[in-house]
């Protein structure tokens, strides 16, 4: 179970400033285990900071975070995932020489059987046992590396993962192949909890429960069923985000054939 | 044949030519500036030159998948050796040559081998050549390594070339140079560490003088500690030809390293291109590694270890 308790981070407004503006303001919130929970939210409302915080990336200036009732707070970002924490990151960073096969099993913790390492692909909807041999450099596709950060996430296989706009530039195919994956983790219901920042409906479809995120505060938050019908009225209050037109769903040339 | 290797040359030879043991077919090892043994094979023919200190290497036309082992040891302080090597590779062969330098330098003296090889390499011949250097030894003598590579390519030969400089090795200069003819494709990938004071410079030059030939220069750095580099690749195309530079460095703590690539057409066919990059390892790369459990250290080294691979 994960608690936060009346967290805040702020930035200074301009570099050595004195004055700082709240990003997260005073938020508080609890996560059950077994629990599918979509975080939503206009762009910049604080959805990527808030999963920072947790993971350790970025540090509080208030309130306490804690793991099944550990202190976390103060943490290191190793010790946090050797805790049982997962971050798949909005932007995933790309390695220079890094084999996909390396990374998988860094992820690992462990070397990974060759057919590990493709039912997780095959998991995101990359299908071709080549990948594991190419770099996790430029030379991967936007969609591509996004996926194989989720991959990541997969072979890690911690208590509580949390998904950064796992959507973001994925071809339709592979976004239902997706899907499914998130709801095979979350029907096996084995004590592990999914975090899924997303703006997409059908994601948003698959939560028990939906927080929705607004400079920095918790504007609303419940059971799917409940929320649901409100996110249309709430997206109103924000003409930046609606939910009825997702911002980065489209169609990318990627070959997928399973 | 059977020679006695002490567990330190036995240590040198795996780091610098992954050789345990003997190796099969034909080689040459050299030992403090002496020949310690040598095997000619029915295709590879191995010689001491008669001008210079060093040998001649010669492969028969149309010989493939063979493999040449070449690595020199040092381990006696305070010795300079200076050594000729020549290769001529007949036309159609498709080869691999295995050499490098391993010095051992336990005392306060000065250890040095400086290695000229040349490469002939006959029509269509297709030739990979790897090169790694490599120091230890607890000396405060330095241990120095000054290695020229020229490479003649003939009408469709093609050479793989991967030069590798691993750890301690207190200063080297390296002078690599090449002439390509026609439908001549040559890949160059240099890998270098340097940590504490170490210094490194190096010069390649590259003329792409036949039609269609190209060439790839692939540099990939880490400068460590107060260590410092300098690169200075050009590429000269003379033809219709295709020229790509690639300078990539890492630098850490105090380390300082120059890049200068350089292009010059001399036709208006050709097709030059370059990049440089330095710059610190990123911090997203190293957070996404801490995400996954790994300390900062072990991100790093995990970072660097696959930056060189
Ligand atoms: N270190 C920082 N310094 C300054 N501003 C920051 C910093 N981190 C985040 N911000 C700002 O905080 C706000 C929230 O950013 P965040 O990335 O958490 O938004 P988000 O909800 O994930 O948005 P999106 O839906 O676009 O991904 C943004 O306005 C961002 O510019
Ligand atoms: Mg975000």
């Amino acid at each position: 179970m994960l608690e936060l308790r009346n967290l805040s981070f702020e930035v200074p407004t301009q570099e050595r400033s004195q004055e700082t503006k709240r990003i997260i303001d005073d938020l508080s919130l609890t996560i059950e285990d077994d629990r599918f929970t979509v975080i939503t939210g206009p762009n910049g409302g604080g959805k990527s900071t808030l999963a920072k915080l947790i993971m350790g990336v970025e540090q509080p200036s208030a309130g306490q975070i804690l793991f099944d009732g550990t202190d976390i707070t103060h943490l290191p970002i190793a010790e946090r995932a050797k805790l049982g924490i997962g971050y798949g990151f909005q932007q995933p960073a790309r390695f220079k020489g890094m084999k996909v096969k390396k990374l998988l099993d860094l992820a690992a913790g462990k070397k990974l059987p060759m057919l590990a390492c493709n039912e997780y692909l095959a998991k995101v909807g990359l299908c071709s046992a080549s990948y594991l041999t190419r770099e996790v450099d430029k030379s991967l596709s936007g969609g591509e590396m996004k996926r194989i950060e989720i991959a990541t996430i997969l072979a890690r296989d911690p208590k509580l993962a949390i998904y950064d706009e796992p959507e973001a530039g994925i071809d339709l195919w592979s976004f239902d192949r997706l899907t499914e994956t998130f709801r095979d983790i979350h029907s096996a219901r084995n004590g592990r909890s999914i975090v899924i920042i997303s703006h997409q409906e059908r994601i948003i479809q698959l939560a028990d429960d939906i927080v929705w995120i607004k400079d920095g505060r918790i504007e609303a938050q419940g059971a799917a069923d409940v929320i649901m019908p409100q996110l249309g009225f709430l997206a109103k209050d924000h003409p930046i985000c609606t939910l009825t037109q997702p911002t980065e769903l489209h169609l990318t040339e990627i070959p997928t054939t399973c | 044949m059977t020679v006695d290797l002490s567990p330190i040359d036995q240590n040198l030879l795996s780091e610098i030519a992954s050789i345990h043991g003997m190796p099969e077919g034909a080689y040459n090892i050299r030992k403090d500036g002496q020949l310690l043994v040598r095997n000619s094979s029915a295709n590879i023919e191995i010689a001491t030159k008669a001008d210079n200190p060093g040998i001649d290497i010669t492969i028969k036309p149309g010989t493939k998948g063979e493999t040449v082992y070449i690595p020199v040891i040092l381990t006696q302080s305070g010795l300079k050796d200076v050594v000729y090597n020549s290769f001529y590779i007949g036309e159609g062969c498709d080869v691999t040559i295995i050499a490098g330098c391993g010095i051992h330098n336990s005392c306060e003296e000065d250890s040095e081998h400086d290695g000229i090889h040349s490469f002939y390499c006959g029509k269509d011949a297709r030739v990979r050549y790897i090169e790694k250097h490599y120091g230890e030894g607890e000396g405060t003598g330095e241990r120095i390594l000054n290695p020229v590579t020229n490479v003649y390519m003939e009408k469709g030969s093609h050479c793989e070339m991967e030069l590798t400089q691993i750890r301690g090795v207190t200063s080297t200069v390296r002078d690599t140079n090449a002439e390509l003819g026609e439908g001549a494709k040559l890949v160059l990938t240099e890998k270098l560490l340097t940590h504490d004071d170490q210094t490194a410079t190096s010069n390649m030059k590259v003329a792409l003088q036949g039609d269609e030939s190209s060439v790839q220069v692939v540099s990939r750095s880490v400068a460590q500690g107060n260590s410092s580099q300098t690169f200075n690749p050009l590429v000269i195309g003379q033809a219709a030809c295709r020229g790509h530079v690639q300078c990539d460095a890492i630098i850490m703590d105090k380390a300082r390293v120059t890049a200068i690539p350089g292009i010059e057409a001399a036709s208006e066919e050709a097709v030059l291109v370059h990049e440089a990059a330095i710059g610190k390892i990123a911090g997203d790369q190293i957070i996404k590694l801490m995400t996954l459990g790994l300390s900062e250290e072990e991100a790093e080294a995990e970072i660097l270890e696959d930056f060189l691979s």
